[in-house]
C-alpha cells in the first residue's frame, strides 16, 4: 500500500535510494543537492540501508567511485548540483563510454559568473552531450516517480547507460509537497536487481575496463553508444507502462498538456510548466488554443514525437531556463528546431530564455509569451527569434 | 618464506609479453614483479591511472593484464579504486561473491598521476582507509606527452618544460617527498624501492604492501630510458646508482616506524647517477660544477634527515 506524505524533492530522492538500498553511495555535498547524502547517511545510521556509504573528497572523486564500483559489479549511485556536476564533467563522459549505469541525482544549479545557488538548468544543459540519459520532474512526485524508473532503464541489457535524475534546485529540492510514496517492498519488486553479465570482481572471468582505443575501433564504440541512447527510448516508455500498471501514475517522454487542438504552444521543463499550465487553463477559458509540452526526457531527445506534437501549431516558444551563449538561442530550442525542421508546413519558432540563477517565472510571465505567439501568428511576423525575458529593464 | 627468485619466475605470469612499452621500459618491470607479488591463488583488480602504462597495455582489443584491469582516467585511480574496494565490501557482505576469493586491489600511476593530478584523489582513498594498495611507478616526468616536469622531476633535470640553455639549468624545484607525505597519512605500511638485483627488495615490500590490511604505498623509482638518456640496457645499473647515491634511499615504514632496508657501504658521489643520463648532461658543463655541489648538498641533507627517521 502506498502512503501519502510529505516529502520536500530532496527527500523523496532519498526515501526513493532508501527503499533501493544500493550497493554504494559515493557523496560530496554541494547545495541544494546536500540534503540528499544527509539523508541517507541517516539511514546509515540507522541501520535502514546496508549500503557502502563513502564519503569522498570532490564530485571527481565521487563518480570516478562509482565507476569503479559499477564496474566490479555494484548498483552505485551519487548526488549533487552545479559545480559538482561540472567539476564531474570529465568522469560523465566516461562513464556512458564505459557504459556503466549509475545513477546521478541533479538537484539542478546555476553555474557560477557570479556565484548563485538558486535554480536554472545550466549545470545538467552544460552535460547534455556527456551522454546520460537526462529525466526532469515538475514536482516531488514526478521527481519520486522519475527515480525509481531511473535504475530499470540505465542497467537495461539494451541501454547500459548512465542517467541523471533532475529536479529544480529549490523549488523542488528543498519544497514540501504531500506525495504518493509507495511501498518499500514494492519498490524493490519494481526496481529490482542488477546483475551485470561481467564484472571486476568475477571470479572466474576478469574483466578489463577503459581501453586506449586507436581510431580503428574508437568510432564503432561511439557508434554503439549512440545506438544505446536511441534504444533508450524504448525502454524508457516500457518502463513507463509497467511503472503505471504497478503504481498507476502515467508518463512518457514528454507531457502535452491541452494540445490536442493547439495553435500557441510552449516547450519547456520542470517546475515552471505548473506556472505555465496556469496561464494555459486561464487562456483555455477565453477559448484560446493554447498547449504546453512539458519535457520529461531531454536526452534521448524525444524530436520525432515532438515534431508531430508541435506540427499543427501556428506558433511555438521554446522557454530555455540556461543560456547556451551560442549567440542564437539555448539547447532547449536548437533541439526543437532540429526535430521540426523537415516539415514542410512549421510553425513559426522562438526562443525565450528566462529564469536564470533562480529569476522569477510567474503566470503573468508565461500569458505574455502566449500573447506574442498569437501575435506572431496574425501578423506572421516572427519578431526576435530569440530574446530574455524577466530581466531588470523589463521593469521586473 | 624465503624469496627464491627462480620460485617466483617460474609462477604464471599475470603480466604479459605483447604490451607496447618501450623496449627497456621500467615500468614493464614493475607490473611483472607486482603481478608476482600477489600470491597465485588470490585474484586482483589493478586500477590504473592515464600515462604510458595504461596506454601500452590496454590498447583494444588487446590487453597484457590477466587479472580484471580498470582504467577511467588520469587523476582519479585511487578514487577508482575506493569504489572497486568498497564494491568487493558489500559483494561479499550480500554474498554475491565468493567470500574464500581475495580480491586485492591494486592502483597503480606513474608520478603525474600520482605527486600532480592524482594528489587530491590518492590523499582522499588514504585518509579513508580503504584496503588497498597504491604502486607508483615514478619516472620522474609525464612521458606520456614527451617528459614534462612534474614534481617528482629532480632538480637540474633538463624536462621539455624544463629544458637547459643558456639561461637555465634544468628544473628548478627538487623531487615533492611524496613517500613522506603518505607516511604523514598515517598508512600502516610505506615503501621505497626500485628495480635490482633479484628484485627481492621490490617483492618483500610489494608483497608486505599488498598483504598488510589498510590503505599501504610503494614508491618505486622507474627508470625511463627514453626521457632520462640513457641506453635501455642499462636499467638495472642506473637504479643501482640511485641506490648506491643515496639519491632514493630504500626503506619501509611500517605503522609509523622507519627502517632501512639497505644502506651503502661506501655512499658514491651524486655524479655516479647523473652522469649516465643525458637529462644531466648540461650540469657536466664548466661554469655548471655548482649544481653538482647544491645536488650532492640536497642529498646529503636528505640522507641524514632519514637516518635520523630510523635511529
Ligand atoms: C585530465 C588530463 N590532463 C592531461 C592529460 C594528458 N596526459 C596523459 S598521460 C600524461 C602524463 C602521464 O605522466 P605520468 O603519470 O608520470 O605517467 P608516465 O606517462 O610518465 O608513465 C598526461 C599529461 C590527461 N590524459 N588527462
Ligand atoms: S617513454 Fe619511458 S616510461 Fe614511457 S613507455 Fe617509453 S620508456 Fe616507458
Ligand atoms: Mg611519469
Amino acid at each position: 500500500m502506498s502512503t501519502r506524505e510529505r516529502l520536500s524533492g530532496n527527500e523523496a530522492i532519498a526515501t526513493a535510494m532508501r527503499q533501493i538500498d544500493p550497493d554504494v553511495f559515493a557523496m560530496f555535498p554541494i547545495t541544494p543537492s546536500t540534503e540528499i547524502p544527509q539523508y541517507f547517511a541517516q539511514y546509515v545510521a540507522d541501520g535502514k540501508v546496508d549500503t557502502e556509504f563513502i564519503c569522498v573528497e570532490s564530485e571527481h572523486s565521487s563518480l570516478s567511485a562509482c565507476l569503479g564500483a559499477e564496474a566490479a559489479g555494484c548498483r552505485a549511485i551519487t548526488a549533487t548540483s552545479s559545480a559538482g556536476l561540472s567539476f564531474m564533467n570529465e568522469m560523465l563522459y566516461v562513464a556512458a563510454s564505459s557504459r556503466l549505469p549509475v545513477v546521478l541525482a541533479v538537484a539542478c544549479r546555476a553555474l557560477t559568473g557570479p556565484i548563485n545557488i538558486n535554480h536554472d538548468y545550466s549545470d545538467s544543459m552544460a552535460e547534455r552531450d556527456s551522454g546520460f540519459i537526462q529525466l526532469y520532474g515538475e514536482n516531488n512526485q514526478e521527481v519520486y516517480d522519475n527515480y525509481l524508473c531511473a535504475h530499470r532503464i540505465a542497467e537495461h541489457p539494451s541501454v547500459r547507460l548512465p542517467l541523471m535524475v533532475c529536479e529544480d534546485g529549490f523549488i523542488t529540492s528543498h519544497a514540501i509537497e504531500n506525495i504518493e510514496i509507495e511501498d518499500d517492498e514494492a519498490v524493490k519488486r519494481f526496481v529490482g536487481q542488477y546483475r551485470p553479465e561481467s564484472y571486476l570482481l568475477k571470479k572466474k572471468h576478469p574483466l578489463a575496463v577503459g581501453p586506449y582505443g586507436i581510431s580503428s575501433y574508437y568510432m564503432e564504440a561511439r557508434v554503439a553508444q549512440a545506438e544505446a541512447m536511441k534504444a533508450a527510448k524504448q525502454v524508457i516508455l516500457e518502463v513507463a507502462e509497467d511503472f503505471e500498471k504497478t503504481f498507476g501514475r502515467r508518463y512518457g517522454l514528454f507531457e502535452a498538456y491541452r494540445m490536442e487542438d493547439a495553435e500557441y504552444a510552449t516547450v519547456l521543463m520542470g517546475s515552471s510548466a505548473g506556472t505555465a499550465k496556469a496561464a494555459v487553463d486561464s487562456l483555455r477559458k477565453d477559448g484560446i488554443k493554447a498547449g504546453l509540452i512539458k519535457l520529461r526526457v531531454f536526452r534521448p531527445f524525444p524530436g520525432e514525437e515532438l515534431k508531430e506534437a508541435l506540427k499543427n501549431c501556428l506558433a511555438v516558444a521554446v522557454l530555455d531556463k540556461s543560456e547556451g551563449f551560442s549567440g542564437c538561442g539555448g539547447p532547449v530550442f536548437s533541439e526543437t528546431a532540429g526535430a521540426l525542421i523537415n516539415l514542410d508546413k512549421k510553425p513559426k519558432l522562438i526562443d525565450i530564455v528566462y529564469g536564470l540563477g533562480g529569476r522569477d517565472f510567474t503566470v503573468k510571465h508565461a500569458l505574455d509569451v502566449y500573447e506574442r505567439l498569437m501575435k506572431i501568428a496574425d501578423t506572421g511576423e516572427t519578431g526576435p527569434v530569440y530574446s530574455h525575458m524577466g530581466v531588470r529593464s523589463d521593469g521586473v | 618464506m624465503a624469496y627464491n627468485l627462480k620460485e617466483e619466475m617460474n609462477k604464471p605470469e599475470r603480466f604479459h609479453a605483447g604490451h607496447r612499452l618501450c623496449a627497456g621500459c621500467g615500468a614493464g618491470v614493475v607490473c611483472r614483479a607486482m603481478m608476482r607479488a600477489v600470491d597465485t591463488k588470490d585474484k586482483a583488480v589493478i586500477c590504473n591511472a592515464t600515462g604510458c602504462l595504461e596506454v601500452s597495455s590496454f590498447q583494444y582489443p588487446y590487453t597484457a593484464w590477466e587479472d580484471s584491469y580498470i582504467h577511467t582516467a588520469f587523476e582519479n585511480a585511487s578514487a577508482t579504486a575506493s569504489g572497486v574496494e568498497a564494491a568487493a565490501r558489500v559483494m561479499k557482505r550480500r554474498g554475491r561473491i565468493d567470500p574464500d576469493t581475495k580480491f586485492k586491489i591494486l592502483a597503480i600511476g606513474g608520478d603525474g598521476g600520482t605527486y600532480d593530478i592524482g594528489f587530491q584523489s590518492l590523499s582522499g582513498a588514504l585518509e579513508r582507509g580503504h584496503d588497498f594498495t597504491y604502486f607508483c611507478y615514478d619516472n620522474n616526468a609525464y612521458m606520456n606527452t614527451g617528459t614534462q616536469r612534474s614534481s617528482a622531476t629532480p632538480r637540474f633535470a633538463s624536462a621539455t618544460t624544463t629544458p637547459s640553455g643558456a639561461e637555465s639549468v634544468g628544473k628548478k624545484q627538487v623531487q615533492k617527498d611524496l613517500t613522506q607525505i603518505v607516511v604523514a597519512h598515517g598508512s600502516p605500511y610505506v615503501a621505497q624501492t626500485t628495480l635490482f638485483g633479484t628484485m627481492k627488495d621490490f617483492h618483500e615490500k610489494a608483497h608486505r604492501a599488498i598483504y598488510t590490511k589498510g590503505p599501504t604505498f610503494v614508491n618505486v623509482l622507474t627508470p625511463c630510458p627514453r626521457g632520462w638518456g640513457y641506453p635501455a640496457e642499462d636499467l638495472i645499473d642506473i637504479c643501482k646508482a640511485a641506490v648506491e647515491t643515496c639519491i632514493w634511499p630504500l626503506y619501509e615504514v611500517v605503522d609509523g616506524e622507519y627502517r632501512l632496508t639497505y644502506e651503502p657501504k661506501k655512499k658514491l658521489p651524486v655524479e655516479e647517477f647523473m652522469r649516465r643520463q643525458s637529462r644531466f648532461a648540461h650540469c657536466f658543463k664548466s661554469g655548471n660544477e655548482w649544481t653538482i655541489e647544491a645536488a650532492q648538498e640536497y642529498v646529503d641533507r636528505k640522507w641524514e634527515e632519514l637516518l635520523s627517521r630510523c635511529s
